[in-house]
């Protein structure tokens, strides 16, 4: 216990001191699994909006492989990512490996299934008339894809939701793709998995309490935009 | 008739691969009120999706005002025109106010006007008080009054109700109905109902169609379908209950005399000597007593005897032998009164004009009507 109290201890200290080589680290972490999340939202809901509204054949096939991809383990992305961006692979002329970059990448192709997935689930459970009557209401198809997607507000930030935190908090891609290089491509997972290894338990702990902070802040901001504006 | 708002020829609907709407001309005038009935499955639904330009034919004409509908632009254009309200609300996750607010903004309704017109939905409909509540949290009744709201806030030209009050409780549903029928009265909104209630059409319509397995079998004024049904389904659907196949014995001066199970009867109709036919008299029209009115204006007045009473809501339906199968409701005072019961005999009277002709089979035969 006494481990614990002294990781928040410290945790607090280092958060109080500013200290610049965490601050880096946590803005790192969020604005790369933000962007990623971003990223994740466009394709995994225009995903979502094309399966739900369309019927074509093999529908079935493809909603199958779309849950199938909601549960993609990271390092299998980070393998994935890791060859395709590898100098002699096909796309290492961008060479973004071992880059920022390329953490984005790798968590935007693990989130955008989570999104995809759920918010499918989430417009399938509307009702099936509900987009006839928005129609003949005299709604533009844009018009209404925007008050189904509205609609369905509640269960799709929850898919938010869950997209930014399957990524806050994979260690995975990250490490691999990234390779936890400091100042640079060190993500808050990376660096507690690299603390605890060296046995540096208090700022392990340290680093994990600011993760949990920052999931709890942006999940708080994202569960106010959810339930705004929801007549009681 | 004015020049038709709506028509329709020849269309044709398809879903997976079978044909389950074929129609092959209907038209409507301003201001009409047309109720589609018909049993589930009848093509009522499918029907009103296409004239609400919701669901493309595979083949054949809508027209609108002269203009056929035959590009998604058009389709699309035309929706602005049309508004659909279907059997359950549908209403958006927001108060009753943002939902008919959400259909104004769609056709470009804001600022003062905006406030103005979902007041005056509001008010027409009895929800002006409901504005702020949230739809989740309305009554089946007040759900579908805040769906008509939002419908007729648009002020269509053009109004499809796809059996808007099957869900409710009678004493909500008629309290609605007589709203609405004032309300298109008011406007002089042209309407399509599509029912499986023949009371609610009458109540409601101006036209009548009779549908079943995706086609028309009748279509016309409300008194002329529910009075001359063309055939024994759109008979029984209309609620002419009594349908007797019958033989003519004799026609002068467009009166028939018609022999149907050991007894003579007569009706207003055309038709030969030796014909079949097909009449329907409709259990309103038939009255009971103990014994045969001399002074009676009924022409038929047929012996026979209570084969069966069956408590009808406030009524009781009394089914009869008289040789023939006739029914008729009464009142539980009449019931008490003639003391109606299996086995009594008593005496059914009906007019002439209440025995409606359906059918007239051209050959004679032992058994030709069904």
């Amino acid at each position: 216990m006494d481990l614990i109290w002294e990781g928040l201890r410290q945790a607090l200290a280092l958060l109080l001191a500013l200290d610049p080589e965490v601050l880096g680290i946590t803005l790192l972490s969020l604005k790369v699994s933000g962007l990623a999340t971003l990223i994740s939202v466009v394709l995994g809901l225009g995903l979502a909006v094309s399966v739900a509204l369309n019927e074509f054949p093999g529908k079935r096939v493809v909603i199958a492989l779309m849950n199938t991809g909601m549960g993609l383990p990271p390092v299998v992305v980070g393998l994935f990512v890791t060859v395709l961006l590898w100098r002699n692979g096909p796309f290492g002329f961008l060479g973004i490996l071992y880059t920022p970059a390329a953490i984005i990448l790798a968590q935007a192709v693990i989130a955008t299934p989570i999104i995809a997935g759920l918010g499918l689930a989430a417009l399938q459970h509307l009702p099936p008339a509900l987009r006839l009557q928005i129609l003949s209401l005299g709604a533009t198809r844009s018009q209404m894809i925007w008050l189904l997607l509205k609609e369905a507000r509640l269960p799709l930030l929850a898919a938010v939701m869950a997209g930014f935190g399957g990524v806050i908090s994979e260690v995975g891609a990250s490490i691999m793709v990234g390779g936890n290089l400091k100042g640079s491509t060190r993500v808050l997972t990376t660096a507690t998995v690299m603390e605890t290894s060296r046995g540096n338990f208090e700022v392990a702990f340290a680093l994990s309490f600011i993760l949990l902070v920052l999931a709890f802040s942006v999940n708080a901001l994202l569960t106010h935009l959810q339930q705004r504006g929801r007549p009681r | 008739m004015s020049a038709p708002l709506l028509e329709v020829q020849d269309l044709l609907v398809r879903r997976g691969g079978a044909t389950v709407l074929e129609v092959s001309a209907l038209a409507l005038a301003p201001g009409d009120v047309l109720a589609l009935i018909g049993p589930n499955g009848a093509g009522k639904s499918t029907l009103l999706l296409t004239l609400a330009a919701l669901l493309p034919p595979a083949a054949g004409t809508v027209r609108f005002q002269g203009e056929a509908l035959d590009s998604e632009r058009r389709r699309q254009a035309f929706r602005r025109r049309v508004t659909m309200v279907f059997q359950e609300p549908l209403l958006f996750d927001t108060t009753v106010g943002g939902n008919i607010a959400t259909g104004l903004r769609l056709h470009g309704v804001s600022g003062a006007e905006l406030t103005h017109r979902v007041q005056e939905a509001a008010e027409q409909f009895g929800i002006a008080h409901l504005l702020d509540r949230s739809a989740r949290r309305l009554s089946g009744g007040e759900g579908q009054r805040a769906a008509l709201a939002r419908a007729l806030a648009l002020r269509p030209e053009l109004l499809l109700l796809d059996e808007p009050f099957s869900a409710l409780d009678p004493p909500t549903r008629s309290g609605l109905m007589d709203d609405l029928g004032r309300i298109l009265a008011d406007t002089g909104t042209t309407a399509v109902l599509a029912t499986h209630d023949q009371a609610e059409a009458a109540r409601l319509a101006t036209r009548l169609a009779v549908m079943k397995d995706g086609r028309i079998l009748q279509e016309g004024g409300l008194r002329q379908v529910m009075n001359h049904p063309g055939d024994p389904f759109v008979a029984a659907f209309v609620g002419m209950e009594s349908l007797l196949p019958c033989r003519v014995v004799s026609a002068t001066e467009g009166l028939l005399t018609l022999a149907v199970g050991g007894q003579e009867i007569i009706a207003v109709g055309e038709a030969e000597p030796g014909q079949c036919v097909l009449v329907g008299i409709r259990p309103e029209h038939v009255t009971l007593s103990l014994q045969t009115d001399k002074t009676s204006s009924a022409r038929n007045q047929v012996p026979g005897t209570v084969t069966k009473v069956i408590p009808w809501g406030p009524f009781h339906r009394v089914e009869l032998s008289c040789g023939f199968d006739l029914c008729t409701w009464v009142t539980p005072q009449s019931l008490a009164e003639l003391a109606l019961a299996p086995g009594r005999p008593v005496v059914a009277a009906f007019k002439a004009t209440a025995v409606h002709v359906i059918r007239t089979d051209s050959q004679g035969g032992p058994e030709p009507l069904t």
